[in-house]
């Protein structure tokens, strides 16, 4: 048991929901990936950025709904990142952790409500 | 010498300012920018929230918006936003290439850390230069 317990033999201890965080930060990383192409290409190649064309682009309901979308997979990956961090360097209180995840939540939940009033008030 | 070892020695996990004892390769520098831009854009969220909100309100606070971000300050967050970014989004690629177990070797490591400095680096001027106007 001393030094043989890597790779296929090692002891799976916990809730086992690390893969499950570990992979939905790499599938929202690449939905977001792909909006930010999108949306580099465009405004890189943009030429007039008037007032009357932005409010164009956000009134259309599918690009609300994808912005939102992307918005949502934004708050699960900066969780788990920001989670990470936490983990990684407050150490020192279980209790301090606790209560810099819990804002990190709170944080995160209500940007996502900011941005959903953003929206859908165009 | 040995001595000054054996008082830092501790044990239990690396403290944040253990790291500021290492000099980090470019793979490393990469890295932890990764960290650093992440933060900074989790920490600054209502604020990029809040220029959407100014841009798309009205056409008045829109025409506001544009006095507010031609504030020297204000392009330098801006411009730091914009780097945390794409910084970020290059290093997050490098990531994703990493987890198919692509260029893990150390050679082809420091190579795509090269490459994701130069590229976000770049594409942080073109969005700039675009965002303040040159072209």
């Amino acid at each position: 048991m001393a030094n043989n317990n890597i790779g296929p033999k090692r002891l799976v201890v916990g809730a086992g929901y690390g893969l499950r965080d570990w992979l939905a930060q790499r599938a929202t990383a690449i939905l977001m990936a792909l909006y930010t192409v999108v949306i580099l290409v465009l405004f890189l190649t943009g030429t007039s950025f008037t007032y009357d064309a932005w409010v164009g682009v956000f009134s259309m309901q599918w690009f609300k709904l994808l912005t939102f979308a992307v918005i949502v997979a934004l708050l699960y990956h900066a969780w788990v990142g920001v989670r990470d961090i936490w983990m990684d360097y407050v150490t020192h209180s279980v209790v301090l952790r606790l209560i810099l995840q819990v804002a990190t939540i709170v944080w995160l939940v209500a940007c996502a409500g900011y941005a959903a009033q953003i929206l859908w008030r165009v | 010498m040995s001595d000054v070892l054996k008082n830092k020695r501790r044990f239990g996990v690396m403290r944040l300012v253990d790291a500021t004892g290492y000099r980090l390769p470019l793979a490393g520098v990469v890295s932890i920018l990764h960290r650093i831009s992440g933060i900074l854009m989790f920490a600054l969220l209502p604020f990029i929230l809040y220029l959407l909100d100014r841009s798309l309100q009205s056409d008045v606070s829109f025409a506001m918006l544009h006095i507010f971000a031609a504030q020297p300050i204000v392009k330098l967050i801006l411009l730091v936003l914009v780097w945390s970014y794409l910084h970020h989004f290059c290093a997050g690629i490098r990531h994703l290439f990493m987890d198919f177990h692509f260029g893990l070797d150390k050679n082809s490591a420091r190579q795509s850390a090269v490459t994701v400095l130069v590229i976000s680096l770049g594409l942080t001027s073109l969005v700039g230069l675009k965002l303040f106007g040159v072209f």
